[in-house]
C-alpha cells in the first residue's frame, strides 16, 4: 500500500501558517512573511506546500517571493543590518557610511559575514531623512549614523546577543 | 502626578528616545517622584528628537535633543517645574520652528497619545466622522470637492473627483485603500502620522467608506516601517472597540472594516496599480490604465486609491467645513502641504505651510541652512522622481502650477538638500541604476531604458565621446517619458535631465583622448 510522503517540519509549519491565513491567495505576501518570520527564510521545500494550500501554481508562488526584495530563500545571518543608499542619506555621504560597513563586517551587500554573525543590506530608504544617514539592525532603526556611532551599535548588537 | 511626554515616533526611536524613557523611569523612582509618562508621536522638530516635554502650570515645556546622560541633571534642574536647563527650549507652542507653521493635518501629531480614542475626542477627533453620518455620500463627495483638496501622494489629482467616480459605479462591493507605500527618499510626513495620529487616517478612510458605499478598506504599508504597522494596528482595534469602526458604527447603520497589510521591500508598490496586485497577493506590476482603479481597483471593483494625507486631510474638511480648508493656499493648490526637509540641512523635520511658500524660506528660514555649513547646491523635490532645483531657483513659490511650468514637481512636499560637494553627475547616474533595480520590468523603456541610461551617463562620466552621448541620453530619456506605462519610467528622466540643464558642467568631464 502507498503511503503519503511524510511532511518535513518546516513544510508543516508553513502550512499551518496558509491555514491561519484561510489559504487564501490574496494573502499570500502575509504568509510569506510569516513564513519567513517562523523559519528565518522561505525555503524552495516550502513552495510546493504553500502553493498547493492557497491553490496556486508553484511558478506563482516562485515569482511572487522572487518579485519581492523583502524575502529570501536562505537564512540571513543572526543580525541583519540594513544601511539606506537612497538619496537623502547620499547628501549626508552615506557612502562613506557604506564603505565603513562593509570594511567593519568584512563583508559586501547583500551578503553575509564569515562567521555567520552579521547579513548587511542595501535598503532605499528607512523614514528618517531628517536625520540621515540612517540604517536599521536588527528592526531597530539609527539616526545620523557615522563611523563612529555605527562601531557602537554593531558592538552593542553583538554583546547584548552574546550575554 | 506630572505629565511627561516622549515620543515612541521611530526618528525619536532612533536617537535613543527608549533609553531617555528608561532612565526617566529610573531617576524618578530613585528619587521616589511618580511620573505619567505618554508615549506620544513626534512633533516634527526631528532635529530636536528625542524631545522630552513636560505639562506644568504654564502649559508644555521642551528639552531637547535629551541623552540619557542628560536626565539627572534634568531633574536637578527642577524640569518637571519647567526649571532652567542647557537643553530647554521654553514652552513648545512657542518654540519658533513650531510656532511659524500651520499645523492642519498634523495639529495633533505630538500633541495627543496616539492610541487614546479618548484624547483623540477630546482634540477633536472623529468630529469629521460624525458630521459625514449625517450627510448624504453626495454631500460628502460634495464637500471634498469644495475643498480643492488635491492627492498628497504626488500626482495631485483632486480627490473628490475621484471620490465622485467610485460614488457613481455600481457594484456589489467596493473598497478604499490607502497607499502607505512611501518609498520616496526625503518623505517620512506619512509614517510620522500613522505613529503620532493614526485615528485621523482612520477616520478619513472611514468617512471615504461610508460616502462611497465602500465596506471594506486596507492600508498598505511598507515593511520598512515597522512601528508605524504595529500603530495602526493597534489603533485599529482600538476604534473597532470604541465603535467608530466595524459593523453599525456609532449606531448609523453603516459599516467599515479596515485592515493593514505589508509591503515586501518594492518601491514600485507605491504605484496605486502595482500596489493593487500586491494587495491580491502577487507579484506588484504596473496595470495599464484605463481602466481606472477608481472603475476597475482591487480586485476587479471600483476603488478609492489616496495617499495617508489625503485622507487624514479629509476629518477637518467635514468639521470645519470646505472653505475652512480652501483657505490655505494659492492658485489651484489648496489647503496645506507637511513639507519634509531632509537630507544636508541643519534642522530637518516637518513643516505644514500653506502653499505658496519657497524653499529658500523653508531651507534657511526653518532648516537652518545645510548641515555641512557648506552652501546650498541642489534641492531634489518631490521624491527620487523628482527634479533637482538649483538655487537660482529657491525662490519659486511652492504651488504644483509653478513647480510644473518650471519643469519641476511640488509632488509630495519632500526636499532633499545636497551641499556644493554634490556630484551632479553621479545622482543623475544613481536616478537611473534606481529605476533599473526597482523597475517591474512590464514596460520595455523602464525595463530596459534604465539600464541603457546607466551606461549612457557612464560614458559621458568617462568623457567618451560626451557630446554624442548627451545626445543618446536626450533620446532615450525621450522615450522613457513617452513610452512608460507609469510614473516610474516616466519621471526618472525628470531629475537625470534637471541635472544636465542646471548643472552642465559636472557633465563636462575631460574626455577619453585627454585623459591619456
Amino acid at each position: 500500500m502507498l503511503t503519503k510522503p511524510e511532511m518535513s517540519p518546516d513544510g508543516e509549519r508553513a502550512r499551518d501558517v496558509c491555514n491561519r491565513h484561510g489559504n487564501r491567495p490574496d494573502e499570500l505576501i502575509e504568509i510569506l512573511h510569516e513564513v519567513q518570520e517562523e523559519l528565518g527564510c522561505v525555503p524552495q521545500a516550502v513552495v510546493p506546500v504553500i502553493a498547493k494550500a492557497i491553490n496556486l501554481s508553484r511558478a506563482e508562488v516562485h515569482g511572487v517571493i522572487t518579485f519581492y526584495h523583502d524575502f529570501r530563500s536562505e537564512p540571513a545571518g543572526r543580525h541583519v543590518v540594513k544601511i539606506c543608499r537612497a538619496e537623502s542619506c547620499q547628501a549626508m555621504n552615506g557612502e562613506a557610511l557604506c564603505n565603513h560597513a562593509k570594511a567593519a563586517l568584512k563583508t559586501g551587500f547583500g551578503e553575509t559575514s564569515a562567521n555567520g554573525q552579521v547579513t548587511l543590506e542595501a535598503v532605499y530608504c528607512l523614514g528618517n531623512c531628517a536625520l540621515s544617514p540612517a540604517m536599521m539592525v536588527d528592526g531597530h532603526l539609527h539616526g545620523r549614523v557615522d563611523a563612529r556611532r555605527f562601531d557602537e551599535i554593531i558592538e552593542e548588537t553583538l554583546s547584548e546577543a552574546a550575554q | 502626578m506630572t505629565r511627561m511626554f516622549i515620543p515612541d515616533d521611530a526618528a525619536a526611536l532612533s536617537m535613543g528616545a527608549d533609553k531617555v524613557a528608561a532612565a526617566v523611569k529610573r531617576e524618578a523612582d530613585k528619587r521616589g517622584l511618580e511620573l505619567d509618562i505618554v508615549r506620544n508621536g513626534s512633533r516634527g522638530l526631528l532635529f530636536l528628537e528625542p524631545l522630552v516635554e513636560v505639562e506644568t502650570v504654564k502649559g508644555r515645556v521642551a528639552y531637547g535633543p535629551v541623552a540619557a546622560r542628560d536626565v539627572a541633571s534634568l531633574f536637578d534642574a527642577d524640569f518637571l517645574n519647567g526649571g532652567r536647563h542647557r537643553l530647554g527650549h521654553g514652552p513648545t507652542e512657542e518654540i519658533d520652528y513650531l510656532k511659524k507653521q500651520e499645523r492642519v493635518t498634523f495639529a495633533r501629531c505630538g500633541v495627543i497619545d496616539p492610541l487614546s480614542v479618548d484624547d483623540y475626542v477630546a482634540h477633536g477627533g472623529f468630529a469629521g466622522l460624525r458630521a459625514a453620518l449625517k450627510k448624504s455620500g453626495g454631500d460628502v463627495v460634495k464637500d471634498v470637492t469644495d475643498s480643492g483638496l488635491r492627492g498628497r501622494g504626488g500626482a495631485g489629482f483632486p480627490t473628490g473627483i475621484k471620490w465622485k467616480t467610485v460614488l457613481d459605479a455600481k457594484a456589489d462591493q467596493k473598497y478604499v485603500c490607502c497607499n502607505a507605500d512611501e518609498g520616496d527618499s526625503g518623505t517620512f510626513a506619512d509614517r510620522m502620522l500613522m505613529e503620532g495620529d493614526p485615528f485621523t487616517l482612520i477616520e478619513g478612510m472611514t468617512i471615504a467608506g461610508i460616502a462611497v458605499g465602500a465596506t471594506k478598506g486596507l492600508i498598505y504599508i511598507r515593511s520598512e516601517y515597522p512601528h508605524a504597522i504595529a500603530k495602526m494596528k493597534q489603533a485599529i482595534a482600538k476604534a473597532v472597540a470604541a465603535r467608530y469602526l466595524g459593523d453599525n458604527i456609532q449606531d448609523s447603520g453603516k459599516s467599515f472594516t479596515l485592515a493593514v497589510r505589508t509591503g515586501a521591500g518594492a518601491y514600485i508598490c507605491g504605484e496605486e496599480t502595482s500596489m493593487l496586485d500586491s494587495l491580491e497577493g502577487k507579484r506588484g506590476m504596473v496595470r495599464p490604465k484605463p481602466p481606472i482603479p477608481a472603475l476597475e481597483g482591487l480586485f476587479g471593483k471600483p476603488t478609492i486609491i489616496n495617499n495617508v494625507l489625503s485622507f487624514a486631510a479629509v476629518p477637518d474638511i467635514l468639521s470645519k467645513g470646505a472653505e475652512f480648508y480652501k483657505n490655505y493656499g494659492m492658485g489651484r493648490s489648496r489647503g496645506t502641504l507637511p513639507f519634509q526637509l531632509a537630507g544636508n540641512i541643519k534642522h530637518g523635520g516637518l513643516v505644514e505651510k500653506a502653499f505658496g511658500i519657497t524653499l529658500r524660506q523653508l531651507l534657511e528660514d526653518f532648516g537652518g541652512g545645510t548641515h555641512s555649513g557648506r552652501p546650498a547646491r541642489a534641492i531634489q523635490v518631490g521624491g527620487p522622481l523628482g527634479s533637482y532645483v538649483p538655487a537660482s531657483q529657491f525662490d519659486l513659490p511652492m504651488d504644483y502650477e509653478t513647480f510644473a511650468a518650471n519643469g519641476a514637481m511640488v509632488g509630495h512636499g519632500g526636499i532633499v538638500v545636497f551641499d556644493d560637494t554634490v556630484d551632479m553627475a553621479l545622482q543623475a547616474r544613481f536616478a537611473m541604476e534606481f529605476c533599473a533595480i526597482e523597475s517591474c520590468g512590464k514596460c520595455t523603456p523602464c525595463r530596459i531604458g534604465s539600464v541603457r541610461g546607466v551606461e549612457v551617463i557612464d560614458r559621458i562620466i568617462a568623457g567618451i565621446e560626451r557630446d554624442k552621448n548627451l545626445i543618446v541620453l536626450d533620446d532615450l530619456c525621450q522615450t522613457m517619458v513617452e513610452g512608460s506605462l507609469c510614473a516610474m519610467g516616466g519621471l526618472t528622466p525628470m531629475p537625470v535631465q534637471s541635472a544636465i540643464k542646471h548643472f552642465p558642467e559636472d557633465f563636462d568631464r575631460p574626455t577619453a583622448k585627454a585623459a591619456e
